[in-house]
């Protein structure tokens, strides 16, 4: 690349507006015109380091509704931050529209190019092309729902007292992560909806016939009403569509008890719950898209002789901090880094493309020596989420290179054993087993509520379809069991299943405090 | 793209969450207060206060796997030269179970919260006030002084100021042209020449000349009403952000490091409770037997002597520093006495009447604590004889403690506007 325009941005560590204005449009047009990226209107937000811990407390959201937990949140990050323990992200970034990415005045001028590039382009990108995004969230709705669940959270702390808003929260809060929808279900209108349950009350009405229950059969009669009770109670839970996987659906919709706010304040908690999901599902690619795309910008910024080579060393710096893998064994191995595999396997992608050989040939015959490769890296931020984006584009070469290893554990043995490497028997067995990791109907407890009883005695029953043995930490399970008896208001039932023999494992029981 | 300056925006946006947070956690705070008012100096009470707090009543429960049963594959980087088959030891901490899945929902098992001072004093000092602060502040919480404040067109001749009434008078004969003195000073010398010299026209025009002059300084003083500028002196308030605490006590034989142990712990509240109020506080320690001296902190809590009890030592001596010291109007004057309760019979007189007729005119607020291990407490020489006191004067107060847990609320009883602005009557009274 020659150095057409040569003049640099910046000079220095010291930022100014103008500045800011001068690198978003030199980013800009990198990121529009050579990476192809397409995105959301900016916004970008100077802020205080405290305005940071803000943020990060309330779970990145730029408002919003108020609850201890965040309160804690806040102590424990800003307890981190002040003992040095922990050092504040330099960006945050939301998923709205406009996209507003908050940079902190304390970064040097370096940092906030590299923030622009990395949130206002990296992540914007994201946010506004993948599918998962796209289908679960929307962008310029986000602001005016916080808004919302806010005012209307703080209202009913107005009306109905801080401790009752509060207790509803925690147990709402306890559900969250039970509170989503995996599977997109077909959205149907109100009417459609109403339509549907007349047809069901229609074809119950034409098919029951009193006479029946008259008839003399071989059974006795009190077996006979009971049957008839027990038709009734089937006809019941299909009604309510169960099995039910979202747990805070299911109580704002059907809890006997609840009041409408209290039915309110779960859809909101809902709603929050889902608008994180996409995310929780994407964090990897998502966090390796924002770095390529900085370190993409950063370099080309350097070629054009637009920043200089102190700014570039400064740059390279942060970049290799964030993209470090310690190894499994080393005091600072908390899991795989998110930024660290993202970014390597959109570098390998590009690789693959531009310059593979004969195993890549092998491997990936579609995108292999076909160039392209930036067209190919956007159409992959657009199609997959983390678990299909392993299983699609992990290559050996990577695999490899990061030395990447399966073990397996049972909570009994006193050691881990390898079952596969990184050499040619074991590269799918890594490959499958790492995107496992990723998928998280797979990490997390698939719990159901599988029966409830709105006439009788009230009772919910909830099954957890336990795989490889892996039963709920008890106490834990209890807790949040009392909780969602409180919510329903009445007995609530809990039973574990093994997912392949159906054998029980174990149950649990929780009854409403009044 | 638009750049949004946010720096100015409301700060502690997170405030409301921190004080339901607080709420949540009151009894830890409790708990802690008690904690560190045990370890620590009277006066040593500043700044914040970390707060350990066991993470149960916080923790937030999420369902989630028994990292103890079942069977788990995953994927770790940074192969060493394991082949399949090898076994590896299981990490000790943690780090082992579910590398990839679930980063939330482990619990930590407690977590320090830093508190800061405001907030720490605002747990413990909720609803209380001193009793007639408001009123006491209006007469003793300012003193006036005078400061220099301009100047201005009239005032008493001792104010005259002179520099400045002459920089107008300069200023204004400049602008009129006022002849100065020495040049027609200088044309009767030449008058006077031509005179001796017997020029008729020379004398002539000089004559005209200075007779001009004479006219124009005549019509222009030298010195005008509208110069006169006197330096104007205001009176402003000037609050008096000090106080200074008394801390007496026996400290006789009979007085065991329990109790005074309780008499510090009483001590202490008093002046976290007055730094709230005041700039600074300073503290006198003054013990006594049957004579009184000041002593210094350590020697006051630490120091133990026999010999009979002579109440009004003390107050004497706290008099004269008072005098020598503490001047009224510029300091809020509070004294706490600590005592088992005993004094001689025949100083009674002598103590209540320094007490009634010289202590409490000059005190803020004096209150009496008796530390008392008895089964039967206010049944002492001093309490029944401070009793009819309480209902005379508003700022003294009497309570006793038996246990350390009942400080804080003796101490609240003592300092609780609500409760002294009713009558005044104290529990727990011998009759």
């Amino acid at each position: 690349m020659n150095k057409r325009h040569g003049k640099l941005l910046y000079s220095g560590s010291q930022w100014d507006f103008r500045l800011l204005h001068r690198v978003y449009d030199a980013v800009e047009e990198i990121a529009l015109g050579e990476l192809g990226l397409d995105v959301y209107r900016n916004q970008i937000e100077v802020i205080t380091s405290e305005q940071m811990l803000d943020a990060y407390a309330a779970i990145g959201m730029p408002l919003l509704y108020r609850h201890w937990s965040f309160g804690k949140r806040f102590a424990r990050e800003e307890l981190l931050y002040r003992k040095g323990a922990q050092s504040l992200a330099y960006e945050l970034v939301i998923n709205s529209q406009p996209c507003v990415s908050y940079v902190m005045e304390e970064n040097t001028m370096t940092m906030q190019t590299l923030v622009i590039a990395h949130a206002a382009f990296g992540h914007n990108h994201f946010f506004k092309n993948n599918h998962l995004f796209r289908q679960w969230t929307r962008a310029d709705r986000v602001l005016d729902e916080l808004a919302y669940a806010k005012s209307y959270i703080a209202d009913c702390e107005q009306r109905y007292g801080f401790a009752e808003v509060e207790s509803l929260l925690d147990s709402a809060h306890a559900l969250m992560s039970h509170g989503v929808n995996r599977y997109a279900t077909r959205r149907r209108s109100p009417r459609e909806q109403q339509a549907r349950s007349e047809a069901r009350r229609q074809h119950l009405e034409s098919t029951y016939n009193d006479l029946w229950r008259t008839v003399p059969t071989e059974s006795s009669d009190a077996n006979e009403v009971r049957s008839i009770e027990q038709d009734e109670n089937d006809i019941e839970a299909a009604a309510l569509e169960l099995p039910e996987e979202n747990l805070l659906t299911f109580l704002a919709n059907h809890a006997p008890k609840l009041k409408d706010w209290q039915r309110e304040v779960l859809r909101i908690v809902r709603t929050l719950a889902q608008y994180f999901y996409p995310q929780r599902q994407t964090k990897m690619m998502n966090e390796g898209c924002a770095t390529f795309v900085h370190y993409e910008i950063m370099n080309r910024l350097n070629h054009r002789g637009q920043i200089d080579e102190g700014s570039m060393l400064e740059f390279l710096h942060m970049h290799s901090a964030v993209v470090a893998q310690p190894n499994f064994d080393s005091r600072g191995f908390g899991g795989i880094n998110p930024y660290a595999l993202g970014y390597a396997m959109v570098r390998d992608i590009a690789r693959i493309c531009d310059d593979p050989d004969d195993e890549d040939r092998q491997w990936f015959p579609e995108i292999a020596g076909k160039g392209r490769s930036l067209e190919t890296i956007r159409d992959a931020w657009e199609h997959y989420r983390d678990e299909s984006f392993i299983l699609q584009y992990l290559s050996p070469r990577l695999i490899r290179e990061m030395r990447l290893f399966k073990v397996s554990d049972d909570a009994d043995d006193e050691h881990m054993t390898v079952t596969a490497i990184h050499d040619e028997s074991g590269y799918r067995e890594v490959r499958r087993q790492l995107a496992a990791q990723y998928d998280i109907s797979k990490q997390e407890p698939d719990i159901q509520i599988s029966d409830a009883n709105l006439k009788g005695n009230r009772r919910l029953v909830l099954t957890h379809r336990v795989r490889d043995g892996k039963l709920l930490e008890k106490s834990e399970a209890n807790r949040i069991l009392r909780h969602l008896a409180k919510l329903w208001g009445y007995r609530v039932r809990m039973v574990e299943v093994d997912a392949e023999t159906k054998r029980p494992l174990s149950e649990y029981d929780a009854v409403s405090m009044p | 793209m638009h750049v949004v300056d946010r720096r100015q925006n409301p700060k502690a946006k997170s405030l409301g969450n921190r004080q339901r947070f607080l709420r949540r956690v009151k009894s830890h705070m409790r708990k802690a207060f008690a904690e560190s008012i045990r370890q620590r100096k009277i006066a040593d009470l500043e700044g914040g206060q970390e707060v350990s707090i066991s993470s149960k009543d916080l923790h937030e429960p999420t369902f989630h796997h028994d990292p103890k049963v079942g069977h788990r594959d995953y994927v770790l980087p940074g192969n060493h030269d394991y082949r399949p088959g090898d076994e590896i030891e299981k990490p000790s901490g943690g780090s082992g179970s579910g590398s990839g899945g679930s980063a939330d929902g482990d619990g930590e098992d407690s977590f320090v919260f830093a508190l800061t001072r405001e907030e720490f004093l605002d747990l413990f000092f909720e609803d209380l006030e001193l009793p007639n602060l408001a009123k006491r502040k209006l007469k003793s919480m300012a003193s006036p002084s005078w400061v220099r404040a301009g100047y201005s067109t009239d005032g008493s001749p001792q104010r005259l100021n002179k520099r400045e009434t002459m920089r107008r008078s300069l200023a204004r004969r400049i602008a009129l042209g006022r002849p100065k003195l020495a040049e027609v000073e200088a044309l009767q010398a030449e008058l006077q020449q031509a005179e001796t010299a017997g020029d008729a026209d020379e004398i002539a025009r000089l004559r005209k000349l200075i007779d001009a002059q004479q006219t124009r300084m005549r019509a222009v003083p030298y010195l005008e009403t509208v110069d006169l500028r006197y330096s104007r002196i205001q009176r402003v308030p000037k609050p008096t952000t000090q106080a200074v605490m008394f801390c007496l006590m026996d400290t006789s034989a009979s007085m065991t490091e329990q109790l005074k142990d309780m008499a510090k712990r009483f001590y202490m509240l008093l002046h976290l409770f007055l730094k709230r109020h005041y700039k600074a506080v300073e503290l006198v320690f003054i013990r006594h037997t049957y004579t009184a001296q000041e002593v210094d902190e350590q020697t006051f809590f630490h120091g133990r002597e026999t010999g009979g009890t002579v109440v009004s030592s003390a107050l004497e001596e706290m008099l004269k520093i008072v005098k020598q010291r503490y001047p009224v109007e510029d300091w809020n004057i509070y004294a706490a006495q600590a005592s088992d309760g005993h004094n001689f019979d025949h100083d009674m007189p002598q103590t209540l009447r320094l007490l009634e007729q010289e202590i409490l005119p000059i005190c803020q607020y004096y209150a009496y604590i008796e530390v008392n291990d008895d089964q039967w407490p206010g049944d002492s020489v001093l309490w029944h004889g401070y009793f009819p006191l309480v209902d005379r004067h508003d700022n003294f107060a009497q309570a006793e403690v038996a246990t350390a847990s009942e400080i804080f609320p003796v101490f609240r009883d003592l300092f609780d506007s609500r409760q002294r602005s009713g009558s005044s009557t104290k529990p727990r009274v011998d009759r």
